[in-house]
C-alpha cells in the first residue's frame, strides 16, 4: 500500500496539510514565523539545529512560541 | 568626615553565584504602554526581568518583536517564567524553549496546582526542579510559604526558593506572616517574596523580616502612576533591607520615656 502523499498536522492547534517526508523546517516555512522563536514536538524540545533533520509524523503537534511579557 | 553606612557594609544579592545590586525583580505584564514599561525599568532598575513565551504566529508576531526590542533596549537580565504550565512535561518543555529564545540558564519555575488561586503544585514542584537543575537550569521556584516544601525544594538543588506573599495578582501583601518569618529563620539560602505584593509597604516589610528579595508585577503595573509606583517599591526594598541589617528594637509592652526623667522640671512642685 503506498504512503500517502501528504501528512497532516497541528501546528498551533491549527490543521496543516505538508508533504510526506516533511521536516520541521519545512512547517516552519509554511506558517512563515520570524526569530525568535522555539519549537516543540509532541511536548518535546526541538533545538534550531534539529529543524532541518526533524521528520514530521501524521498528526504530530508542533507548538512553536515567541516571547511576550510576563510576570 | 564621613560614617560607614549600613548600606556600605550590605553584600550584594547573591544567586546561584551571580551578584546583582538590586533586590527587586519586576514583571513585564499588564502596563499601559511598552513605554510606561520601559521608564518604569529606568526608575526601579531590577534586578531581573521576568518574562514568558507564548504560542506565535501571524499578526501577534508584531506584538512579540517589539517586546523583545523592549527586552533588548533595557538592558536588564531577563527571567523567562514557566506561567502556565500544569504538567512537569510542560514544565520542562517551555522551560527548554525558554533557554533557547532568551539564551539564558535563569528559569522561574510556575506549576499551576489549581487554576482558580494559581497556587503552585507543590507536590510534583520538587521533581520538576530537580529535572531542571539536572538539565543544567538555574532555577528560581514560585512556591507557597510552606517549611516543608521549600526545603524539599533547596534539597534537591534551588539555591533560591520564591515563597509567594498572596496570590497572584491580589496585592494582598503578606497573608501568612508568621509562616513567612518561621521560613526566613529556618533557610540560610536567598529567599525572594514573588506573588501577592500591592504596596511598598508589603516589601518593605517581608525585607525587615530578612528576605533577601521581592518579586512583583501587578502592583507596579495597574498603580495610577506605574513609573511613580516602581520607584517606591524600589525604595521601599532599599529601606527594608537597610532596616534588617541596622536591627530593630525589641517591642515592649510599657511606655518608656525618650527623654530623660532625671531634672525634669517642677518635678514634684504641685
Amino acid at each position: 500500500m503506498p504512503e500517502p502523499a501528504t501528512i497532516q498536522v497541528l501546528i498551533n492547534q491549527a490543521p496543516h496539510d505538508l508533504p510526506a517526508n516533511a521536516t520541521l523546517a519545512d512547517a516552519l516555512q509554511r506558517v512563515g514565523i520570524a526569530p525568535p522563536f522555539a519549537a516543540a514536538v509532541n511536548l518535546q524540545f526541538v533545538p534550531k539545529t534539529q529543524y532541518a533533520c526533524h521528520v514530521l509524523h501524521p498528526n504530530d503537534q508542533i507548538e512553536l512560541i515567541a516571547p511576550i511579557t510576563g510576570g | 568626615m564621613s560614617m560607614e553606612s549600613p548600606m556600605s557594609t550590605s553584600s550584594p544579592l547573591t544567586l546561584y553565584g551571580e551578584t546583582f545590586t538590586s533586590r527587586l525583580l519586576l514583571g513585564t505584564s499588564r502596563y499601559p504602554s511598552p513605554s510606561v514599561l520601559l521608564a518604569a525599568v529606568e526608575r526601579a532598575q531590577p534586578a531581573m526581568l521576568t518574562a514568558s513565551l507564548r504560542r506565535q504566529t501571524g499578526a501577534g508576531g508584531e506584538a512579540s518583536q517589539s517586546f523583545w526590542n523592549l527586552l533588548r533596549e533595557a538592558k536588564v537580565p531577563v527571567l523567562p517564567n514557566t506561567a502556565g504550565c500544569h504538567s512537569l512535561q510542560e514544565a520542562i518543555t517551555t522551560a527548554e524553549m525558554a533557554r533557547e529564545v532568551f539564551n539564558t540558564d535563569w528559569i522561574k519555575l510556575e506549576l499551576i496546582g489549581d487554576d482558580y488561586t494559581l497556587q503552585p503544585d507543590t507536590l510534583n514542584l520538587p521533581e520538576a526542579a530537580s529535572r531542571l537543575i539536572k538539565a543544567g537550569f538555574k532555577v528560581l521556584p514560585y512556591c507557597t510559604e510552606d517549611l516543608v516544601l521549600c526545603q524539599r525544594l533547596v534539597d534537591v538543588g534551588c539555591q533560591a526558593v520564591m515563597p509567594w506573599a498572596a496570590p497572584i495578582g491580589t496585592g494582598k501583601g503578606p497573608v501568612n506572616p508568621s509562616a513567612l518569618r518561621t521560613l526566613r529563620e529556618r533557610l540560610s539560602v536567598p529567599l525572594i517574596v514573588d506573588a501577592g505584593l500591592g504596596l511598598p509597604s508589603h516589601a518593605c516589610q517581608v525585607m525587615e523580616w530578612g528576605y533577601d528579595a521581592v518579586l512583583l508585577n501587578t502592583a507596579v503595573a495597574l498603580a495610577q502612576e506605574p513609573v511613580v509606583m516602581a520607584g517606591a517599591f524600589a525604595d521601599a526594598v532599599q529601606a527594608g533591607h537597610n532596616a534588617f541589617l541596622a536591627g530593630a528594637m525589641q517591642a515592649q509592652d510599657t511606655a518608656q520615656p525618650s527623654t530623660p526623667v532625671l531634672g525634669t522640671p517642677f518635678w514634684h512642685h504641685a
